[in-house]
């Protein structure tokens, strides 16, 4: 039987929701011969999890969600009681290998893959104990002494190792880079996570589905909408309900308004980086007075508690939608000015062209998604290839670049500023009236997603519900997850002083990947 | 007679030891005020120093005792090179000692011991730094003689003091070959002093850092010796410059009476330079790691250019 045939046999669902996304409960067969054919067609693993059923008899179950161009499949797979595995997905999709690890850490479902190194488990809980499984009460800590994580070791003359993190010189999020090098030339990078690592998926166990939203916005605070506005979109699946159209606008404009913090705040890291002192305090002084009106007009300079399942926190009047509507005109000006001055400046311009550099083709193959692929030539973007209402409406134009360095990362910041600008006056142009929320109680089926194009790329929440008992499971991935690995691959040739600068212009999460 | 001698010697020694935490002050308010921010005010380096001198100091327990010498080799070393040059007066004790040559061997011996220091811990970052500032010295400390030649052939002589009383004896002189020589010794003191485009003062990034990574493993009274020789390498360095190129207003005479105005003006001096500096790292982003070779090779180039021009057409 083909794989086709053999994806052909699956009972597929459409979840509820304005997201095309199926569902089938699958074996293991036709869970290797679907992700082979996505794989096929180009698709990605966009996501894979697990969960613990065992209290309603299904022991555990892994899930994983593929995308390819224009659908999504979500498959489950029964992964055993007492000793549970799954086939893995590791030589079809090369993100898959993290999340393995990832997935055995928590809940102790194993892929059988070669690489059984721990993710996120550091010392915080024993090799035997698997904080995601429901029977799970506390872990001591490991005793000190752990054995050593053993990095890919590189030999050769004059080869040697430098280990950055995850304490760093300056107050930077905690990760651990592990450079081989001769001399200042970056050989290999290696990345080690999970020092952030919280505990959330068990956290959200424990809080009602409704009430997670303010933990789901709390995760990332650099995406605090695209977090609770992909969780809200999971519980309203779940529970069936309509969100106003009004709301679905007002949410629209917190996840542009908050692209564009995030991009005046890097543009201006980068530019410090790069030694222009200049550059940094302008960016930063756009992004203050940006995040000073989320503080006036929704509530939180980041957003926090805006978007809520049902709708969002808050309201603009007319007054409001004009300030806003003039202030995207006067940083429209200064934003245009400072990139002529990015543009100009030979020295910096020479840092950042040709600096850090990955493909297509490795992009592709690594399956890489937001900015980072868009600055590689891949034209993927969520509210262009499936726009999910507002953006139905407003014909987003796609900001590509195809060098694939840290130059085409600023231009695409830049470019989607001035998209995200004039989606914002668009936005409040159209504004529809009525309420901005409806309840939802997250009562209802089984599976609930949601997915946000996020400033970083696609942010996706995925709500599992036990048939029998009254728990459920929520499951969050960053688009970090993927693009990490580009970061590896993209210092290769580089040198060690031109790092900082290459990581910040992917500026991935820590939080929102360790969780 | 000999009590001016010490006189002079004493305050502009002690001139150097307590102005070269307000220069670098000073720089970073020029360069606040150039970034449109508000600035921490130029006394704020003097905050930092006696912050780190009330701290305790922490070292590694695996640190020789090369490690612990270093900072006072460096702050002492620093304090001799102020006490040489001749920065407001020409008749000092020991002033017979400012022989340029033998100051590029005294900044030479800093960087062995600061290298050595660096490399005593064996932690990658230091190591890293000292890597790199041996890279950057190798390559400025040539340069850095070429420039001193071209006044030397002027005056006939590498002491500082003759070619200090050469050149301001005989009023305002165009010298062609001097202007490449000043423009190359712009050059190098950006370079030797960890300043952009070739280091980043301000950084916090441990990979990017070249003198900064040298001084990670040094806490408390010893990184404040380091920053503060930094600070009077640096005031020392704009003091050459001065001495070279700007030498009018060193007094020369024997009395105490034109010393005020002589600090004043070397004063006035340094505050010009400061804000230059500031206005130089305004504009400038930092230069990849392996295009520093190239901007120290111009340098060079420069300085060789003012040596010819000097040699082969007398100007």
């Amino acid at each position: 039987m083909s794989p086709i045939d053999v994806a052909r046999a699956v009972r597929w669902t459409r979840l509820p929701g304005p997201l095309p996304i199926d569902h089938g409960s699958v074996d293991s067969a036709q869970w290797r011969a679907i992700c082979a054919q996505c794989r096929a067609e180009g698709g990605r693993l966009a996501a894979l999890w697990g969960s613990d059923e065992r209290a309603a008899g299904q022991g555990f179950l892994v899930h994983a969600i593929v995308a390819s161009a224009q659908r999504r499949f979500w498959i489950t797979l029964g992964a055993g009681d007492a000793d549970p595995r799954f086939p893995g997905l590791g030589d079809l999709f090369p993100v898959a290998s993290r999340l393995e690890r990832a997935l055995f850490d928590l809940l102790g479902v194993s892929s059988g893959a070669p690489d059984t190194r721990p993710w996120l488990r550091h010392e915080a809980w024993g090799p035997a104990d698997f904080p995601l499984r429901r029977d799970f009460a506390r872990a001591d800590p490991m005793a000190p002494g752990a054995p050593p994580y053993p990095f890919v070791a590189v030999r050769g003359a004059g080869v040697h190792e430098i280990g950055v993190g995850p304490i760093h010189a300056g107050i930077i999020e905690p990760g651990h880079f592990r450079f081989s090098v001769v001399g200042d030339e970056i050989l290999r990078l290696e990345e080690r996570f999970g020092y952030t690592h919280k505990g959330a998926a068990k956290r959200f166990e424990a809080m009602g589905l409704v009430d997670g939203a303010r933990l789901a916005g709390r995760l990332c605070a650099d995406s605090s909408a695209a977090y609770a506005g992909a969780y809200a979109m999971a519980v309203e699946a779940l529970s069936g309900c309509t969100v106003p159209p009004r709301a679905l606008w007002l949410r629209a404009l917190a996840w542009e308004r908050e692209r564009i913090a995030n991009h005046l705040g890097d543009l201006g890291a980068l530019c410090q980086d790069g030694g222009l002192a200049f550059g940094h305090t302008q960016f930063g002084l756009l992004k203050e007075r940006w995040l000073q009106t989320h503080d006036r007009l929704f509530g939180h300079r980041y957003l926090m508690d805006a978007v809520i399942p049902g709708g969002v926190a808050y309201d603009l009047d007319a007054a409001a939608c004009r300030s806003l509507d003039a202030e995207c005109a006067s940083i429209l000006e200064t934003t245009r000015r400072l990139q002529d001055i990015v543009d100009d400046h030979a020295g910096l311009q020479e840092r950042f062209l040709e600096t850090g550099r990955i493909d297509e083709a490795r992009v592709r193959a690594l399956g890489g998604l937001g900015l980072a692929a868009r600055a590689s030539g891949i034209a993927c973007d969520l509210r262009v290839n499936t726009p999910l209402p507002p953006y139905d409406r407003l014909q987003t134009r796609i900001a590509v670049r195809p060098q694939g360095d840290v130059a085409a990362r600023v231009g695409v910041r830049f470019d989607e500023i001035y998209e995200s600008l004039r989606l914002i006056r668009e936005v409040l142009a159209q504004l529809p009236g009525g309420p901005v929320r409806v309840p939802c109680d997250g009562h209802g089926g089984l599976f609930g997603v949601g997915i946000v194009e996020g400033w970083r790329g696609e942010v996706l929440v995925a709500i599992t519900r036990s048939p029998s008992a009254a728990a459920h499971h929520v499951h969050i991935h960053d688009p970090s997850w993927q693009n990490w690995p580009l970061l590896e691959h993209a210092v290769l040739g580089d040198l060690v002083p031109d790092f900082p600068l290459i990581n910040k212009s992917f500026n991935l999460a820590y939080s929102g990947h360790d969780l | 007679m000999t009590l001016d001698l010490v006189v002079r010697q004493a305050l502009q020694t002690l001139f150097v030891i307590a102005a070269a935490p307000l220069l670098t002050g000073w720089i970073r308010q020029c360069r606040a005020w150039l970034g449109n921010r508000t600035g921490a005010g130029i006394l704020q380096p003097v905050r930092e120093l006696r912050k780190l001198f009330r701290k305790e100091p922490v070292v590694a327990s695996e640190a020789s005792a090369l490690f612990v010498a270093t900072p006072y080799i460096l702050f002492a070393a620093m304090v001799l090179a102020g006490a040489i040059v001749p920065m407001v007066a020409t008749r000092m004790p020991l002033a017979a000692a400012a022989d340029a040559v033998a100051l590029a061997g005294l900044f030479a011996l800093t960087r062995v011991f600061a290298a050595l220091a660096a490399m005593d811990l064996g932690t990658a970052f230091a190591s890293m730094g000292a890597r790199r500032t041996m890279l950057v010295g190798f390559l400025a400390e040539p340069a850095l003689l070429m420039v001193l030649f071209t006044p030397a052939l002027i005056s006939g002589s590498t002491s500082l003091i003759v070619i200090v009383r050469h050149l301001a004896g005989h009023g305002f002189v165009l010298y062609p070959s001097m202007a490449f020589a000043a423009a190359a010794y712009l050059m190098v003191t950006l370079a030797e002093n960890a300043r952009l485009p070739v280091d980043n003062p301000e950084t916090h990034l441990e990979l990017t850092m070249i003198h900064e990574a040298l001084n990670l493993e040094y806490s408390g009274r010893y990184l404040a010796l380091i920053e503060w020789g930094a600070g009077m390498k640096l005031l020392v360095y704009i003091g050459i410059g001065v001495a070279l190129f700007l030498p009018w207003g060193i007094t020369q005479s024997h009395g105490l009476a034109a010393l005020p105005g002589a600090f004043a003006l070397f004063a006035v001096k340094l505050a010009a330079a400061g804000a230059g500096l500031a206005v130089i790292e305004t504009l400038l982003a930092k230069l990849r790691l392996f295009r520093v070779p190239e901007f120290l090779g111009t340098a060079f180039l420069l300085a060789v250019l003012g040596l010819l021009v000097r040699y082969l057409l007398g100007s």
